[in-house]
Parts: structure tokens; C-alpha cells; sequence
């Protein structure tokens, strides 16, 4: 609703505003029926214990590696990435995981990162690509952990 | 399309047929997972795209560019990195962005915090986030990303 009243008072922006929009439509939709499609798969066919070999509390450096890896393939915006973590979760994955699996969607993007190779040059690329990865598992490890001291406040109150 | 719509909906057409081949009401029970989670996520998904659209429709290249062709140092990186937080920009766009940014005189520090929250933090869509995974790992995920958003930043204004 405020957005309807900011573009009916600024005339000016409502071409740029409603072009915008359809584009990020056009990518919604060409892409979230597909994600919907491999979170319900996921849901049905993926054994709980597989997930929690992969991805779960054992699954170590192999796991960070494979979260990355996960989150670089080429897919689409971060928020179709929300639910595929839930969905992980859900099925035994380490929250840890989860933080690297969407920073690294966020961040790594293979075909984002030839982007920045062209534009950025190969120093630039390289160096933001390596702080992005530690960060990444840095604040996995972070987040599990204040998540677990949340709930175990929580449950002793 | 681009790479990335074919490469997704290759892989959840395989996944799709090779479900179908293995067992077809298992297969049904995930599609109807799907239309769930599809119908779920639909309204959040079109308002977050009409509130991008305005944002974008205000806040233009030129802008940014205004905003952080001047600032340097730590105020600099600051200011990036919340621009980047409440910007949605498509990295086709934001990296000829941060490459003319660079050019005009910004400093490297600056481009580089503007890209890492650029990308990490969509403040624009924390109602699916929260949705998805809860308040607490949100607001958790989202403020680590700043910090280290900034600390990338310093460490690649120094390094490079």
C-alpha cells in the first residue's frame, strides 16, 4: 500500500519501479516452481539419515566443503534458499551447515563470481572469494553455537 | 533465461523423472509438498518483488554512486555495507556497479563491503527468512553477516 501511494505521488520512478518488479517476477517465477519441485522431492525421498551423514554434527570439514559447494551452484535469489535450508534442517542438518550453505549461496555463485572476475579482475575475486568461505564457516560455527546457549537458558528458566 | 533458471529447472526436472521412475504416489505426496510450500511462500515472494521494484525505482546506480564516491575509511565501509544490507541488486548489475565505483575514486575497502552485504543480507527479506528459519537464526545469520561484511571489508581495504 505505501508503495502504491509513493509511486502514485513520484510519477518520475513508476517506469523504473514497475520494470523492476516484473523483472524480479519473471525471475521468481521461472525459478521457484523448480525449487518448490526439489523441496517437496527432498522432503519425500531423501532418508533422514543420509542428510545427518552429510550435513549433520559428524559430518566435519567434509561438510563445510559440501555446503559451500551446494550454495555455489548456479540456482537463483537467496530468499528461494530459505526454504531448502529449513527443509535441511528439518532432516538432521547441522545449523552450522545451514549458515554456510546460504552464505555461500549468497556470496559464491559460480556465474556471480565469473561476473566479478570481468569486472573486478582476478586479486579482487580470488581474495573476497577466501575471506567469504572462512567467514562463512566462522559464522556457522557462531550461530550454532549462541543458538544451542539460547536454548539451553531457555530450558533451565 | 540465464545460467542459473536452466541449471535449477534441469535439475528438478531429473529429479522429477527419476522420482516418477521409483515410485509414482511417493512422488505425488512431493508434489503436493511442493504446491504447499509454492502457495506458502507466494504472497511474502510478490510483495518483497513490488517493495525491490520501488526501492530500485528510487534509489538509482547514480545515487549509490553519489552516496560512496566520496566516503573512505571506516565511515566509508559503514555506509556501504548498510546500503548493501537494504539494497536488492543483481550482481549483473552491482558488479559493473562496484567496477565504476572503483574507477570514480572509491576506495577498495569500500567496494568490497558494499558487495559482501550487498549479497549476504536482504533486509528486504527477512519476513521469508523468519518464516522459514525463525526469528532468532535470522537476526543472528543477518548480523553476523554485517560484522563480517565490514571485516572482509577492512581486510581487503589493507591487503589490496
Amino acid at each position: 500500500m505505501i508503495a502504491g501511494i509513493l509511486i502514485y505521488l513520484f510519477p518520475d520512478n513508476r517506469a523504473r519501479a514497475v520494470d523492476t518488479s516484473l523483472r524480479f517476477f519473471y525471475e521468481m517465477i521461472s525459478i521457484l516452481p523448480a525449487i518448490v519441485v526439489l523441496i517437496g522431492l527432498f522432503a519425500v525421498f531423501v532418508p533422514k539419515q543420509m542428510v545427518a551423514n552429510y550435513l549433520g554434527h559428524a559430518s566435519g570439514v567434509k561438510g563445510f566443503l559440501l555446503a559451500i559447494f551446494l550454495g555455489a551452484l548456479p540456482t537463483g535469489p537467496l530468499y528461494v534458499a530459505f526454504p531448502l535450508a529449513a527443509a535441511m534442517l528439518k532432516k538432521g542438518a547441522r545449523v552450522a551447515n545451514m549458515i554456510v550453505f546460504l552464505t555461500a549461496w549468497a556470496c559464491i555463485k559460480l556465474p556471480q563470481e565469473m561476473v566479478e572476475l570481468q569486472f573486478m579482475g582476478l586479486k579482487f575475486t580470488l581474495l573476497r572469494f577466501s575471506l567469504t568461505a572462512a567467514a562463512a564457516v566462522l559464522m556457522g560455527l557462531l550461530t550454532e553455537r549462541l543458538m544451542k546457549t539460547a536454548e539451553n537458558t531457555q530450558e533451565s528458566a | 533465461m540465464n545460467a542459473a533458471t536452466i541449471t535449477v529447472n534441469v535439475i528438478a526436472l531429473a529429479a522429477l523423472l527419476w522420482a516418477l521412475s521409483k515410485d509414482r504416489s511417493k512422488t505425488k505426496q512431493a508434489l503436493r509438498v511442493a504446491v504447499r510450500s509454492f502457495l506458502g511462500m507466494l504472497p511474502m515472494v510478490l510483495t518483497i518483488i513490488i517493495l525491490i521494484g520501488v526501492l530500485l525505482g528510487f534509489v538509482t546506480p547514480q545515487i549509490i554512486q553519489n552516496l560512496l564516491g566520496e566516503e573512505s575509511g571506516f565511515f566509508g565501509i559503514l555506509t556501504a555495507a548498510l546500503i548493501g544490507a537494504v539494497m536488492h541488486i543483481p550482481s549483473l548489475i552491482a558488479f559493473p556497479l562496484a567496477a565504476s565505483l572503483l574507477e570514480g575514486g572509491a576506495a577498495v575497502g569500500t567496494v568490497a563491503g558494499f558487495i559482501a552485504s550487498l549479497t549476504m543480507i536482504g533486509v528486504l527479506t527477512f519476513p521469508v527468512e523468519v518464516r522459514e528459519l525463525g526469528v532468532k537464526m535470522t537476526i543472528m545469520r543477518n548480523g553476523f553477516g554485517f560484522l563480517f561484511a565490514i571485516a572482509i571489508a577492512l581486510v581487503m581495504g589493507v591487503l589490496l
